[in-house]
């Protein structure tokens, strides 16, 4: 007897947990469920930046499912919905900006970056690469031009020691 | 010439420094109003003054003029409230109001408690001219002109240093429309 009063206590408890949270909406259909959960998480609240619409308590927020739950019931499209959202809280509300000349750099960007860096990374490689043979064949046969320029014979002769003592190694 | 692209990536480096640095001192709550330079949304609600009369945006139009959107749940609307006295009933600016998400009884009796600076107040129980503004927190203060265009938007209290801006503000548009 005592357990199952104790269990109807526990069970009210978490049947008050599930109602003192946010509101619930009915949908007609499981689509629109489906797209009420993905904008809800979409749609940045304008009060309590970094919370998304369905994570937030703020009583914007709630306006703002309201006003979502209206439009899918109505049959609006995803684009009508964010249309109707950024013409009134501005490009910030949407967590996913709309590719329009104001976000270029923020969409491109990356890209242009990275082909910049890519170009950088190209042209290096190539700078060095005529360099490095010259250095391989001078070892076996003579010292480049740069390092014997301006150097007496002896000089060079010792270099040429030193440079075929390493390759031996 | 070659010896200066080794100092690209330092003058890359502080150009994003002092980017960011701005950055710690900008407000990230001020959002930019998504309805500058767009007509006052229209709209069809009760007058606080009288339930059974509709106010609509062209109630709004004639002259430049303030609106100013507050509550009675809002502590920062109280803190403004001498402001707006003063503009409102020493310097005979028109300043409507929009009560936002609160219960009109309530307003009525701080308007009498705190004195009354609005020239028609909008009765927005439910928020809904709120959402189309893109009201983010009250207070908020609009400057409208004299077509009913939402010229300026102030996020937060008006005290008198907001109020010297809005005033200037509101000359330069009044001559503009003239």
């Amino acid at each position: 007897m005592i357990r199952a009063i104790l269990m109807l206590c526990m069970l009210s408890v978490v049947a008050l947990k599930s109602h003192a949270g946010f509101e619930t909406y009915e949908f007609s259909s499981v689509e629109g469920e489906r797209r009420y959960a993905q904008l809800a998480r979409e749609l940045r609240c304008p009060t309590c930046q970094n919370q998304n619409i369905s994570d937030s308590d703020a009583p914007l927020a709630a306006d703002l499912r309201r006003e979502l739950h209206r439009m899918i019931e109505s049959q609006q499209t995803d684009d009508q919905i964010l249309d109707f959202m950024i013409t009134r809280y501005g490009d910030f509300v949407h967590y996913r900006p709309r590719i329009a000349p104001e976000t270029y750099l923020l969409w491109y960007g990356p890209i242009v970056l990275m082909l910049i860096g890519l170009g950088v990374v190209l042209v290096v490689a190539k700078k060095r690469k005529p360099r490095q043979p010259a250095q391989s064949a001078s070892s076996s046969t003579k010292a480049t031009p740069s390092l014997s320029e301006g150097l007496t014979d002896d000089e060079r002769k010792r270099l040429q020691s030193l440079l075929q003592q390493d390759d031996q190694k | 010439m070659r010896k200066l692209l080794v100092f690209i990536p330092l003058v890359a480096f502080l150009g994003l420094g002092i980017f960011l640095f701005k950055g710690l001192f900008m407000d990230p709550r001020t959002l930019p109003s998504a309805l500058i330079d767009k007509p006052f949304p229209e709209f069809s609600l009760p007058s606080l003054y009288n339930m059974d009369e509709t106010l609509t945006q062209l109630d709004l139009q004639g002259e430049v003029a303030l609106l100013n959107v507050w509550a009675t749940w809002c502590p920062t609307c109280k803190e403004e409230h001498a402001q707006l006295n003063k503009i409102g009933l020493e310097e005979g600016v028109t300043i409507y109001g929009l009560n936002y998400k609160d219960d009109p009884e309530l307003a009525r009796q701080w308007l009498e408690r705190y004195l009354d600076p609005y020239r028609k107040v909008i009765v927005d129980e439910e928020g809904y001219l709120g959402l189309d503004l893109g009201v983010y927190g009250a207070p908020e203060t609009y400057i409208i002109d004299k077509k009913g265009i939402i010229r300026y938007r102030h996020v937060g209290e008006v005290n008198e240093s907001v109020w010297l801006h809005l005033r200037e503000l509101m000359q330069t548009i009044e001559k503009e429309d003239a």
